[in-house]
C-alpha cells in the first residue's frame, strides 16, 4: 500500500455468544482513501464495521479478541473512552435516521453535546457540515423545519452533516444509500468522492457496481472471514480467489 | 369470506384495466375447479356475535353509570328538589318495602331543615362554592371549594413527588440497567399498581405519619403532605409503567445515532431519548393525575379529612373522594346533601375524563406528528 494505514486490525474475532461473527480479520485501512467491504449478508462486514466504533458494546453476549489500531492506539483497551472513540469515529446508518428535531439542532446536537453552545459557533459549525455534506442549497432557507421532513436521500445528508460536525476523522458508513433511488444515491455516492479527502471512509455496500465506483480498496467477507482485499481495480477485474470472482459476478450471494 | 372478497375485486379490476388497454383479446380461461361460493360459517357467526355483545355491554354499563350519576346529581340544579313527594317516590323506588320508615324520617328531616334554616340548606351555586364543608349540620353549608382545593393539594404533592421518581426509575430501567434486572424491575415496580389502596393507606396512617412527623415536627399527625406521599405510592406505579413503554417505544437507531456522535448514555437519554418521549410521557403523567385524583382510601385514611381551606401543606385536607367515600354511606337517600354527593361524583368523572381524552387524543396527534416529520 501506497498511502498510510489509519486503522489496522489484527486478528479480530468476535462472538456473538456461542456463534463467531468474524473470523481472524486482520485488516489496513489507508488514510483519505474509501474502503469498501462487500459480501453476502450475514457474511460479518457490518459487524466489522461496528466493531471499528464500538457500537458492538451495545449489544449483549459480545465477545471480541485481537486488535483494532486506530492511529495506533487499541480501540479496545481497558484505558480506551468509547465516547471519544465515537467522536472521533463516526457512523452513518443504513436507514437514515435524523432525530425528531430541527435541520439545525440535528447538526448542532453533536457540538452541544460536547459543550458549544455559543450561537456563532454553533451557526458556522451547522452551515459547513451542512455545505460539506452537500444539502446547504437545498435547506438553507428552512433550518427550522424538522429533518423528518427531508426527503429519504436528505435525511441521509443531513445524517453526514451530523455526523461531521462533530469533526470526525474516520467515517464509517453502513449501507448508506441502500434505502435510496438511484438519484438519491449517485448524490451520496459524489459526497463520499469529495468526503475523502478529509476522511478515512470505510463503506458497507451490497451494491457491487457501488464499490466499484466510489471505493480505493475492497474487502471481501464471506461467512465471517475475509476472503480477499486489494485494490479495487484489481477485486474487479483479477480477484485472486475464486469465490471472490463468484461473488462480484453474481455467481452466487 | 373476506378473502373472498378481495380475491374478486383484484379479478374485477385485472380485468378493467386489461379491456382499457388497446389490443385487447380475450384470454383463453383456464378449466381450473375453484369454488369461490361465499360460505356462511356458523362457528365465526357465533363467536364474532357474542365478541360484539360483550362489547357494547360494557360500553354500555359505562354510558349508565354515567347518566346515573349526572342523574342523581341533577336535582340540586331544579328548583323541585325540596318537595317531600319527590323524595318519598324516589326512596320508594328503590328500597321497597323496607324503606317506608326511611322515607318518613326523609320526609321530617326535609321538613325540618326547609323550615329551621330556609333557602340557606339548598345546594344553590352560591351555596356550593362557599368556603364551608358541613353537610349534617343544623345549617348545612355545601360548600365545595375547601373539597375542591383539599384534592387539587394532595394530588399536586403526590404528582410533584411521584412524577420524578417514576420517570427516572423509567429512564433507568428502558435505558441503563442490565437487561435482567429490567427483566426483574418492571414487573415489580407494575405490580405495585395492584397494591390494595387499603394497604397503602393504612401504612400512611400508621407509619408514614409518624415518621414524618418526627422528621419535620408539624402540628398535625395525619396531612395533606402524608397523604401526597401515600398518594404517589399509587401514582408512581402508573407513571412509571407509561413512562417506560413510552421511552422503550423510542427507535432504537434514535439511541444509536447519538450514542455514535460520541454522545455519552446520560446525554442520550435526557436529550434525545426523554424528548422523543415526551408525549408519552406527558400522557404518564395526566394518567397519574387522574389516578391520584379520583383515588378514595388512601387520602381517606392519610389525610386527617378535616375540609379546611388553606394553601398550608402541612394542614389537614379532605378530598372530593373521600367525602364520597366517608359520607355517602350515611346520608340520607334522595336528600340535598345525597345529591351533591353525586354532584362532587359529577365533578370527579368529568375531571378524570377530561384527563384521560387528553391523553389519549391530543398525544395520539402529537406521537404521529413527531414521528412523521410535521411537528
Amino acid at each position: 500500500m501506497t498511502t498510510e494505514t489509519k486503522i489496522i486490525t489484527k486478528n479480530l474475532n468476535l462472538h456473538y455468544g456461542e456463534k463467531q461473527a468474524l473470523k481472524n480479520i486482520s485488516l489496513d485501512i489507508p488514510v483519505n482513501r474509501v474502503t469498501a467491504l462487500i459480501g453476502p449478508s450475514g457474511c460479518g462486514k457490518s459487524t466489522f464495521l461496528r466493531s471499528l466504533n464500538r457500537m458492538n458494546d451495545l449489544i449483549e453476549n459480545v465477545s471480541i479478541d485481537g486488535s483494532v489500531l486506530i492511529d495506533g492506539t487499541d480501540i479496545y483497551h481497558n484505558g480506551i473512552d468509547v465516547v471519544e472513540l465515537r467522536k472521533k469515529v463516526g457512523m452513518i446508518f443504513q436507514k437514515s435516521n435524523p432525530f425528531p428535531k430541527s435541520i439545525y439542532d440535528n447538526v448542532a446536537y453533536g457540538p452541544r453535546i460536547n459543550g458549544i453552545h455559543d450561537k456563532k459557533v454553533l451557526d458556522e459549525i451547522v452551515e459547513q457540515s451542512l455545505q460539506r455534506s452537500a444539502l446547504l442549497d437545498e435547506v438553507k432557507d428552512d433550518l427550522k423545519k424538522s429533518g423528518l421532513a427531508l426527503s429519504g436521500g436528505q435525511q441521509q445528508r443531513l445524517c453526514i452533516a451530523r455526523a461531521l460536525a462533530v469533526n470526525p476523522d474516520v467515517l464509517l458508513m453502513d449501507e448508506p444509500a441502500s434505502a435510496l433511488d438511484p438519484i438519491a444515491t449517485a448524490k451520496i455516492e459524489e459526497l463520499i468522492y469529495e468526503l475523502k479527502e478529509n476522511y478515512t471512509i470505510v463503506i458497507v455496500t451490497h451494491n457491487m457496481q457501488q464499490a466499484a465506483r466510489v471505493s480505493d480498496y475492497t474487502a471481501f467477507f464471506y461467512l465471517g472471514s475475509l476472503i480477499e482485499y486489494d485494490e479495487t481495480k484489481k477485486i474487479f477485474t483479477t480477484p485472486k480467489e475464486k469465490q471472490t470472482e463468484d461473488y462480484i459476478t453474481g455467481r452466487f450471494g | 369470506m373476506l378473502l373472498n372478497r378481495t380475491q374478486t375485486n383484484a379479478f374485477s379490476t385485472d380485468r378493467n384495466t386489461r379491456s382499457s388497454a388497446h389490443h385487447y383479446t380475450a384470454p383463453k380461461i383456464a378449466g381450473g375447479n375453484i369454488n369461490l361460493k361465499k360460505r356462511f360459517r356458523i362457528g365465526e357467526f357465533i363467536a364474532e356475535n357474542i365478541i360484539k355483545g360483550v362489547a357494547f355491554i360494557s360500553f354500555a354499563v359505562i354510558v349508565l353509570i354515567f347518566i346515573f350519576v349526572f342523574r342523581e346529581a341533577a336535582p340540586i340544579f331544579s328548583p323541585t328538589k325540596l318537595t317531600s313527594t319527590d323524595n318519598s317516590e324516589l326512596a320508594q323506588e328503590t328500597y321497597g318495602e323496607e324503606s317506608s320508615a326511611a322515607s318518613e324520617t326523609v320526609t321530617e328531616q326535609k321538613n325540618k331543615s326547609v323550615e329551621s334554616s330556609g333557602s340557606e340548606g339548598d345546594a344553590t351555586a352560591k351555596n356550593l362554592l362557599g368556603k364551608e364543608w358541613q353537610p349534617v349540620s343544623e345549617n348545612p353549608k355545601y360548600g365545595l371549594l375547601p373539597l375542591i382545593v383539599g384534592s387539587f393539594k394532595v394530588t399536586f404533592i403526590a404528582v410533584l413527588i411521584g412524577a420524578p421518581i417514576a420517570i427516572l426509575a423509567a429512564l433507568y430501567t428502558s435505558f441503563f440497567a442490565p437487561r435482567k434486572l429490567r427483566e426483574f424491575l418492571k414487573p415489580t415496580i407494575e405490580f405495585l399498581s395492584g397494591f390494595p389502596s387499603v394497604v397503602i393507606g393504612f401504612f400512611a396512617l400508621v407509619t408514614l405519619a409518624s415518621l414524618f412527623q418526627n422528621l419535620f415536627g408539624y402540628q398535625y399527625r395525619l396531612n395533606a403532605f402524608v397523604g401526597g406521599i401515600a398518594l404517589s405510592l399509587a401514582a408512581i406505579p402508573i407513571i412509571y409503567s407509561v413512562t417506560e413503554d413510552a421511552l422503550s417505544a423510542v427507535p432504537k437507531f434514535m439511541t444509536e445515532a447519538s450514542l455514535a456522535l460520541g454522545a455519552t448514555k446520560w446525554q442520550t437519554a435526557l436529550f434525545v431519548v426523554l424528548p422523543a418521549a415526551t408525549p408519552g410521557v406527558f400522557a404518564a403523567l395526566l394518567l397519574g393525575v387522574g389516578r391520584a385524583f379520583g383515588e378514595t382510601m388512601i387520602v381517606l385514611m392519610a389525610t386527617g379529612n378535616a375540609a379546611l381551606m388553606s394553601m398550608d401543606f402541612f394542614e389537614p385536607i379532605r378530598t372530593m373522594s373521600a367525602t364520597i367515600g366517608a359520607e355517602m354511606a350515611e346520608v340520607v337517600f334522595g336528600d340535598t346533601h345525597y345529591n351533591v354527593l353525586f354532584f362532587i361524583g359529577s365533578i370527579l368523572f368529568i375531571f378524570t375524563f377530561i384527563l384521560n381524552a387528553v391523553a389519549e387524543f391530543y398525544v395520539r396527534n402529537k406521537l404521529q406528528k413527531r414521528f412523521q416529520g410535521t411537528a
